[in-house]
């Protein structure tokens, strides 16, 4: 039985680190300052498309600050990389493993995973940056102090789509009498926006049809574009994840729909467009930030980590959609910290001091050139009661090689989306009773 | 209501005889899709009794090397013919280290041991080519690109070529499994296995040779289906998921029998479509996940061995 | 040599049927009762109660349901995770509508709902059987899934689409929500898995456990002997739901805290099927050295690499992981089978008879 006692020995010291190995708190190996930050990534599973180039987007960012800067404000960044494979399970196994380490922030990367960890952040005192997916409703910082989604929400986005297509067809009254279909992914974040959609269709007179995609057939949407063909909506409105893009961009080529009235939320990468083809050119998309490298806080990423051999990214592929907005997220995150540094004057914050100095972002035009992101994304200010900021987008259309900016910032419709958003947070402190009342001294008055 | 459910549909078919066309040309080409995963299942079962769950994995996995060769910097038809390769290595593999050991194992046990097989590809799948999702080469492995539309019933239907190309090769080959079957030696020898292994045992025929060659039959038609899919959207683990499908196509088909499968999933494939379609936005749509089981499931009723398989006899 | 029965005499019908005979045995599970009970929540980490423990508790159970139908009964199912999100969803339903009641109730009560819908989609197991049974399941499976999505009623159309468990009490103490402490969650998850285990060791050693075990066996022959096998295959499908039922509401209330209908997709009812074999097919203990194996193992394998000072990514890590689980699950079933189960009744043979081979 030689096998077993194998067995009951590794179980045995398996036990055993389960027990002690995991609470130690996190150092920088020569014993100086550090900042934990763990992040939760999935280079694995069915939406491992959209989860490895954001992946490799944080990580270099971050490795950056700590090759050029030896980290944030003197404090080494710790590092490490959960792998969730966008399952639920996985993810608060992740977020039990780093919780007791002191890490700065959590980044769930996956709507499933940012649900639990919205009740807990406050009692456990790790903030949660759920950048622009999550509950959108946790935009209000008066209400889910501990949770961050900027730069805005899907309902933002929605509410730009509809803005873009008003300026397309010459206003918002031009929509009256106008069919939109939206396609999107049948599971909580592709559903999150029907309701504010249905409002906008009774309010500006154009017409609905919706199209859902199961996860499970991700890839075998035949009939929901049969479906297109036979309502031939005027435009098409697209949030869908991982495999789901591709596929999508793929039979709209195919049924011939006119691709640049196809507007999807900002989740399709290059990949996605690319294998539909030269069909796919004009597929539009909405966007916060740059794409490309001609940005100096890409260039300094190539000559620090990309170069030395530091990064996973394949090559040619830094720069692309979703790489750069890890480099985003990962901006948030150094940004939080250092404000948080300034706020308590430590060089090792925690979690509290770090929600603290997220609610203190503010990138202005001056903050974002010397981050090396001139020209790379808006500014953008959240407050205690903002955790959002509820920025512009622009649009971007593939040309079949890249996605080029059209046209220039288009602001929120923020006074459908607010109501929205105000009685979503509402809705949710009913149903949650005994939610706890915003503690939290605020900063930035 | 009732109108709705019984009456509006065959209305709007009637309406609009193009969309309906096209319907069933879509629900033909995912049954025969569904049917290229399902025949690699028939392949495995009738000579070797296991239900192969890994059947779905071996189409992303043959997929995905093929692809992943590609890049590499193998040209396409030669990436092609190592993916023959890799496919056989993995059936002699498999008849090694899974089936030999197993040998006189309980249906389920077996069943198990090809989710295990499961789970060892999908972590040596993305180990070696990584979980990006890729796309196919249909281009260059000269698989035709582009739609023919044909106007037809005061409207347009459009024909996907690498559509027709899919049916067009499972068309062969399953024309090449029914004379591999039929005339060859090798396809008697395994048509005596599937019958009894006791029997084909003791004239002489080697079961471990025979496990090889379906295991390969089943990877190469793994390969077929896993280009046709990945052509459709991309290669990538998500597929996985589709192959559950051809379960129910299994299930309404027999799971013994060839046209059984192919049959199994037109059925499947155009009575999801034409559901999805019609009856789908009376509640809410999505309905396409779980219809095909509920369509094996009524034909299970009235025959529980499936369409074509063999009639279940049981004895004290 | 401590573990003999040598001088333990039975004089009585009932002592020989009982369900631990042997004297040892009953020490021993009081000794893994205390363990599971005492010191488990007084030394064990946080991280160990509620991202080991208690999820290993919640598959045990729900591997325990599926063993009684597949392994007790020989009806295969694929539709677990299904009849958990039943369970959850009717749990979260109940506990919304009348919140003065204690949860705990509501938690065993929604696992009759799923023992419902359990047996509508077992009433064709009396026509299918086998592999072509397991898509009566599926059914069941996608078809639940898809309600979860599509019926905003089953959620209090929250915007998220998901459920949220409430908070909780008992005795005062919060159970559910962020302030419930681990140790608490991880005590009231025990109490139940170990209540239902107890109901369930009796049920299979008894009346109902022979008929369902002879229908395994043999349909035909058990159908001969007087057995019905409509109401013995539905009760089955009845129990074994309720049990994931049970474990769907745990998972949720005591567990994740909230959840998307994606929780209860197909890989999860994989993975407990996975559990079940592995620990081994009628065998209630096999449940869960099943669930400790196939959920423990990769858990384990993530922080074996960091000890073992290598510097691997966490994707490769998780590439690895799922080779070796895959590699583990076709190595056990060749050299054992019959599951865990049985190599835990080898031990015990070999000991029985130590220092002698026989």
């Amino acid at each position: 039985m030689g096998y077993m006692s194998k067995v009951l020995l590794s179980a045995a010291s398996g036990a055993a680190m389960l027990l002690g190995g995991q609470l130690a708190p996190v150092q920088a190996q020569d014993g100086k300052d550090a900042n934990f930050v763990p992040l939760f990534t999935y280079r694995t599973g069915p939406f491992s498309g959209s989860g490895i180039p954001i992946a490799n987007g944080m990580r270099d960012y971050l490795e950056m600050l700590n090759q050029r800067d030896g980290g944030i404000g003197g404090a080494k960044i710790v590092i490490e990389e959960c792998e969730t494979g966008y399952d639920t399970k996985k993810g608060l196994e992740c977020y039990e493993a780093v919780k007791g380490r002191n890490p700065v922030m959590v980044n769930p990367w996956s709507t499933g995973i940012t649900l639990p960890l919205i009740p807990r952040a406050a009692v456990d005192r790790i903030p949660v940056l759920s950048m622009a997916y999550g509950l959108s409703a946790s935009a209000d910082g008066q209400t889910f102090p501990w949770i961050f989604n900027p730069p805005n929400t899907y309902w933002d986005g929605l509410s730009v789509i509809i803005k873009h297509i008003a300026d397309e067809l010459g206003g918002l009254d031009k929509l009256k009498g106008k069919k939109i279909g939206y396609i999107y992914l049948d599971a909580g974040f592709g559903k999150e926006p029907i309701p504010m959609f249905e409002q906008f269709a009774k309010d500006l007179g154009f017409e609905l049809k919706l199209y859902p995609v199961a996860a499970t057939d991700m890839q075998n949407q035949s009939s929901q574009w049969l479906g297109v063909r036979r309502d031939k909506p005027d435009y098409m409105v697209m949030y869908g994840w991982g495999a789901l893009n591709p596929t999508a961009i793929k039979e709209a080529a195919r049924i011939n729909y006119p691709m640049d009235r196809f507007v999807s939320i900002w989740w399709p990468s290059e990949d996605d467009a690319r294998s539909a083809g030269p069909g796919a050119k004009g597929f539009r998309e909405l966007n916060w930030h740059g794409v490309g490298t001609d940005f100096p806080v890409l260039k300094d990423i190539q000559k620090h980590v990309i170069d030395k051999g530091l990064s996973k990214v394949a090559k040619g592929k830094e720069g692309e959609v979703l790489y750069n907005r890890g480099v985003y997220n990962s901006m948030l995150i150094a940004e939080g910290i250092r404000n948080a540094q300034k706020l308590t004057g430590k060089k090792a914050v925690t979690g509290e001091d770090v929600r603290r100095g997220l609610e203190a972002i503010n990138l202005t035009p001056e903050r974002l050139k010397e981050l090396g992101m001139e020209g790379f994304t808006d500014p953008l200010k959240l407050s205690c009661a903002d955790h959002n900021g509820h920025g512009a987008a622009f649009v971007q259309e593939w040309d079949g090689q890249k996605y080029v900016k059209i046209g220039g910032p288009i602001k929120p419709m923020e006074d459908k989306v607010g109501p929205v958003a105000a009685a979503a947070a509402k809705d949710y402190v009913e149903k949650n009773a005994g939610w706890p009342k915003r503690t939290e001294a605020c900063d930035s008055k | 209501m009732l109108y709705n459910i019984f009456i509006d549909p065959f209305v709007q078919m009637a309406g609009a005889p193009d969309l309906l066309v096209q319907a069933l040309w879509d629900g033909l080409v995912s049954g025969v899709l569904y049917a290229l995963i399902a025949l690699g299942f028939v392949l495995i079962f009738k000579a070797s009794g296991v239900f192969n769950f890994a059947q779905g994995i071996m189409v992303v996995f043959a997929a995905l090397t093929l692809v992943g060769l590609y890049e590499k910097g193998v040209p396409a038809y030669v990436a092609l013919a190592l993916t023959l390769v890799v496919m056989f290595l993995l059936a002699v593999a498999v008849e090694r280290v899974v089936l030999r050991p197993l040998v006189n194992q309980p249906d389920i046990i077996l069943f198990m041991a090809t989710f295990g097989l499961t789970y060892f590809l999908i972590g040596f799948g993305e180990l070696v080519f990584g979980g990006n999702p890729k796309a196919m080469i249909t281009a260059q492995l000269g698989l035709p690109r582009g739609v023919i539309d044909v106007e037809m019933l005061g409207g347009r239907v459009s024909f996907q070529k690498i559509d027709i190309a899919a049916a067009v090769i499972a068309s062969i080959m399953v024309a090449a499994l029914a004379v591999f079957f039929q005339k060859t030696r090798i396809g008697r020898a395994l048509r005596a296995v599937a019958d009894s292994h006791k029997a084909a045992l003791s004239v002489g025929i080697s079961l471990n040779q025979i496990w090889v060659i379906v295991w390969f039959a089943a990877g190469v038609v793994a390969l077929a289906a896993g280009i046709m899919w990945g052509a459709r959207s991309e290669v990538s683990f998500a597929l996985e998921i589709v192959a559950l499908k051809a379960l129910p196509v299994l299930v309404l088909g027999g799971f013994t029998s060839v046209p059984g499968a192919i049959v199994g999933g037109l059925i499947i494939g155009v009575g999801e479509k034409l559901g999805e379609f019609y009856w789908g936005p009376l509640v809410g749509g999505g309905i396409e996940t779980w219809l095909a089981y509920f369509i094996a499931l009524a034909f299970l009723l009235f025959r529980p061995q499936g369409l074509f398989g063999e009639k279940i006899i049981e004895r004290i | 040599m401590l573990y003999r029965e040598t001088g333990q005499f039975k004089t009585s019908y009932k002592a020989d049927m009982a369900v631990f005979p042997i004297r040892q045995d009953r020490i021993g599970l009081a000794v893994i009762l205390l363990l599971a009970f005492v010191a488990t929540p007084l030394f064990g980490s946080a991280f160990l109660l509620s991202a080991v423990m208690i999820p290993l508790l919640v598959f045990a159970l729900a591997a325990l349901g599926l063993n009684l139908l597949t392994g007790y009964t020989g009806q295969l199912s694929l539709g677990t995770a299904g009849f958990m999100g039943v369970g959850a969803y009717a749990c979260y339903k109940l506990t919304t509508f009348f919140p003065e009641v204690n949860l705990i109730v509501w938690i065993l009560a929604s696992g009759f709902f799923s023992a419902a819908v359990g047996v509508l989609f077992g009433l064709p197991s009396l026509r299918i059987k086998g592999f072509y049974l397991a898509v009566a399941t599926l059914a069941a499976q996608f078809f639940l899934q898809w309600c979860f999505i599509r019926i905003p009623w089953l959620y209090n159309n929250n915007v998220s689409g998901a459920i949220e468990a409430p908070v909780r009490t008992l005795f005062g103490m919060p159970i559910t929500g962020p302030h419930a402490t681990p140790e608490l969650r991880y005590l009231v998850v025990l109490s139940i898995v170990a209540l239902l285990t107890w109901i369930a060791s009796n049920l299979v050693h008894g009346r109902v456990g022979r008929s369902w075990m002879a229908v395994r066996d043999m349909d035909i022959a058990a159908e001969l002997m007087g057995i019905r096998l409509l109401p013995t295959k539905l009760l089955a499908f009845a129990v074994s739901s309720f049990y994931c039922g049970v474990a769907g509401a745990l998972m949720v209330f005591l567990w994740y805290g909230s959840a998307e209908p994606e929780v209860f997709s197909i890989s999860q009812s994989f993975l407990i099927l996975f559990m079940v074999i592995i620990g081994g097919l009628g065998s209630l203990i096999g449940s869960f050295f099943g669930a400790a194996l196939i959920y423990g193992l990769p858990i384990v394998l993530k922080s074996l690499f960091p000890m073992l000072g290598l510097s691997v990514g966490a994707a490769t890590i998780e590439h690895i992981t799922f080779m070796v689980v895959g590699a583990m699950i076709i190595g056990f079933l060749i050299v054992e089978p019959h599951g865990l189960a049985s190599i835990w009744r080898t031990i015990k043979q070999k000991l029985r008879v130590w220092p002698f081979p026989y």
